[in-house]
């Protein structure tokens, strides 16, 4: 992510990751997933769905920061976003 | 159950029908009435007004009669006792909605105080020529029970009948009455509380998740309470035992069916006829409400002149008695049918006769009660 | 140190618990925003952790009139135009409860309009969601007491010339005491509005804006609800505190959303227990409903 100014915090923030999961054969292929998603992570597939839609695939996976925009526009339920939590191993002494 | 002694003013009153009726619903238990103000029923909506704040009830005048009907359906499913009171115009308007308590098979009650129609009518008079349209009312195929007082004190013993019946059936129930009735002051004896035998509304005892508003199998389900986590989905659309749209014609069928099968199947129990010199009629006087009572100086005089006429009084008019009326035009030479207007439950009873005996209306416009000379012509004319 | 990814797997959309999922997929068309509203409820009864059991839901007639039939809370499809003082009878017998009325704009405003007024002068304390899509859709795309003028339905094949209702407008001259309105892209503001509006007490309305791409916009040649998606992002005008009389919807035009009023009044049931308290004394048992005992 680019910033216009570099915070001066920015050594304690953590961009977020997400895991996007998309139920094909829910979708209607309206699309407003692959349109409003910030980073462009997404776009429609050409593979149908048994409703003759295409459901959108992930194309860039690691650009997803978890904001969960195409899950709440979603109006079929049919694509949700999953946090990955990068966890800090704790070191034995 | 018995009656909640705080809402029963036990003891002799002398109050008009309108009066009685409202008293049967509070002694029923009824603690939201939701209407709209129409001539002649309105005493009924004023008396509950008056009466409700202290036992905890709740009376709303609603902007119309389509509103106040979906109320006490929304409060019946919230767990009250529920009714409305309208009469014609009004009555048009709760069909809509009545038929969705049909649908959704909620049990409250409706109280149609007839005056005359069609259109504004007669406000201040007499009829009962909304009978069919208590039957027949709201669109497509249904049964419903109504029940026909024909005194003040009738007024206040159906109208608990009345309540019993619908958490019996779990349906809406129409007491469906007339201006004479309701305007007419008479003695009305209130028991006390613990002569007055109460349904209870039966809900379900089965946990959520194993439970739907239409059980599978159950002619009448116990209902499901709102808030307590059942999360149940139920629709005027036709629907499935879940409650769920199925949208086809083998649904429409189970669920129409069904809601018949209520009434149908339990006819005998709804059936309330008083009779009266039947067993040696060779007439038999058929009416109900007011007019089974302007009828009797009529059958007294044609008994005193030898005619060997009997008396049917439905108390509830639908269902019909089918049976009996099967039964008499098998034996008898006549059945007269007395109402205000001009052959509305007749008709039902010329159909049951099936041409086994001879059928007569005596029956008018409405405006006023019949005059008994009338009735005595007729019973003259069957015998000639 | 090193860095382990550790992934959280979920077969589950997360909103599924509020969903009847036998009834998925749902009715409505591609791109329709009504599922997104839907969702937006969904996130907003998340939000306000509030016992879901004591949340229900009632429709009338028309495609938002079957969003009580997917939302797994103790839901009630009602009759056109009724669901309001349906919802009222509920809510007086049962005051513990949250009652939502999710319906479209015909059904509220036009066939349901006389109750729609009523109810918010009475201040009955419901949430009223009104989805306007600025047309009859379940019936096939007639116009609608919302459509703006000049834009064409079934009904108006050469433009309609009636002017709309203007819903928060008509809400608050009511009495309502918290309207708002968003579009169908404003998921996170909806879905605010909507906790706000539920946790409100009084009668409190939120218009949603929403793209019905099958009939409003294919009869006016829009293109699909991601083009109307597209349109309220660029003509959309967060405005909080608007004048209600200048946010009136024209064809194509500016769209003002925000939170325009949030006020505070007794509602019905204050209203009464205070009346009579005051008549009564103490006689009066204050009415709080309860599970049918009382």
């Amino acid at each position: 992510m680019a910033f216009w100014r570099t915070p001066l915090d920015i050594d304690k923030l953590k961009i977020p990751k997400g895991e996007l999961h998309i139920i094909k054969e829910r979708c209607k292929g309206c699309g407003f997933c692959v349109e409003y998603c910030p980073k462009g992570v997404l776009q429609l597939s050409d593979e149908f769905n048994s409703k003759g839609y295409h459901p959108p695939e992930v194309v860039k996976p690691e650009e997803c920061v978890n904001c969960d925009l195409c899950e709440v526009l979603c109006p079929d339920f049919a694509i949700y976003c999953v946090r990955i939590e990068e966890e800090e191993e704790e070191v034995d002494n | 159950m018995k009656a909640d002694p705080q809402n029963v003013l036990t003891g002799a009153h002398y109050l008009d029908g309108n009066y009685a009726i409202a008293e049967g619903a509070i002694a029923a238990g009824c603690k939201f009435f939701a209407g709209y103000p129409i001539t002649p029923s309105t005493e009924i909506a004023e008396r509950v007004s008056r009466r409700f704040p202290l036992i905890g009830g709740i009376f709303v005048q609603m902007e119309d009669e389509l509103a106040s009907m979906a109320a006490i359906l929304g409060a019946s499913w919230g767990g009250k006792k529920s009714m409305s009171c309208t009469s014609g115009p009004g009555f048009s308007l709760m069909m809509e909605n009545f038929g969705l308590g049909i649908m959704l098979e909620t049990p409250c009650v409706l109280v149609n105080v007839q005056r005359g129609g069609p259109s504004t009518g007669l406000p201040t008079l007499p009829g009962q020529a909304d009978m069919m349209q208590a039957r027949w009312g709201s669109h497509g195929d249904y049964e419903v029970i109504a029940l026909a007082p024909d005194s003040p004190q009738e007024g206040f013993e159906l109208t608990i009948h009345a309540f019993n019946l619908s958490e019996k059936y779990r349906m809406p129930v129409l007491l469906m009455t007339d201006e004479c009735v309701g305007h007419m002051t008479e003695k009305v004896i209130i028991p006390p509380p613990e002569e007055i035998e109460l349904i209870e509304r039966r809900y379900t005892d089965k946990k959520p998740g194993e439970a739907w508003p239409y059980q599978e199998n159950e002619l009448i389900s116990p209902m499901l309470p709102v808030g307590e986590g059942y999360k149940f989905h139920i629709t005027g659309l036709t629907h499935d035992y879940r409650g769920y749209p199925v949208i086809n014609a083998e649904a429409q069928a189970e669920n129409v069916d069904r809601l018949m099968a209520k009434v149908k199947e339990n006819v005998d129990d709804l059936t309330w006829l008083e009779e009266k010199d039947v067993e040696d009629a060779e007439v038999v006087v058929v009416s109900y409400g007011i007019s089974s009572r302007v009828v009797q100086p009529a059958i007294a005089k044609a008994r005193e002149e030898g005619i060997k006429v009997g008396q049917i009084k439905m108390v509830t008019v639908w269902p019909f008695p089918e049976k009996r009326i099967r039964e008499l035009a098998g034996k008898v030479k006549a059945l007269i049918m007395v109402e205000m207007n001009y052959g509305q439950v007749y008709l039902e009873m010329d159909r049951c006769a099936a041409g086994r005996c001879e059928t007569y209306i005596c029956g008018h416009a409405g405006g006023t009660v019949h005059d008994p000379g009338s009735v005595y012509s007729t019973i003259k004319d069957a015998v000639k | 140190m090193s860095v382990e990814t550790t992934k959280q797997v979920s077969d589950e959309h997360p909103m599924e618990h509020l969903l009847r999922m036998d009834r998925i997929p749902h009715i409505w068309c591609s791109t329709c925003g009504l599922g997104t509203t839907v969702r937006a409820l969904a996130e907003a009864l998340e939000q306000l952790e509030i016992d879901h059991d004591k949340v229900a839901v009632v429709s009338g007639i028309g495609c938002t009139g079957r969003v009580a039939g997917y939302l797994k809370l103790d839901s009630f499809h009602t009759t056109h135009g009724r669901a309001v003082p349906f919802a009222m009878g509920l809510h007086i017998a049962r005051p513990d409860m949250k009652v939502i009325v999710f319906s479209g704009d015909g059904d509220l405003v036009s066939i349901g309009g006389n109750h729609f007024i009523h109810t918010a002068r009475r201040n009955i304390d419901i949430t009223v969601i009104c989805v306007n899509n600025f047309i009859y859709a379940m019936t096939g795309g007639q116009v609608a007491p919302t459509t703006p003028i000049r834009a064409r339905s079934k009904t108006t094949p050469y433009g309609n010339y009636e002017t709309p209702f203007n819903i928060p407008l008509l809400a608050a001259s009511s009495g309502a005491v918290y309207v708002a309105r968003w579009t169908a892209l404003h998921v996170r503001r909806m879905a605010m509005s909507f906790a706000e509006a539920i946790s409100k007490r009084g009668f409190s309305l939120v218009e949603v804006i929403a793209p019905c791409s099958t009939l409003y916009a294919r009869l006016n040649k829009l293109g699909t609800g991601l083009s109307l998606m597209k349109f309220y992002h660029d003509n959309s005008e967060i405005r909080h505190g608007a004048d209600l009389n200048d946010i009136a919807i024209d064809y194509q035009s500016k769209i003002v959303v925000g939170k325009f009023l949030d006020v505070e009044k007794p509602t019905y049931l204050d209203a009464l227990n205070h009346h009579n308290a005051g008549i009564f004394g103490d006689k009066y048992k204050p009415y709080g409903g309860g599970n049918g005992s009382d």
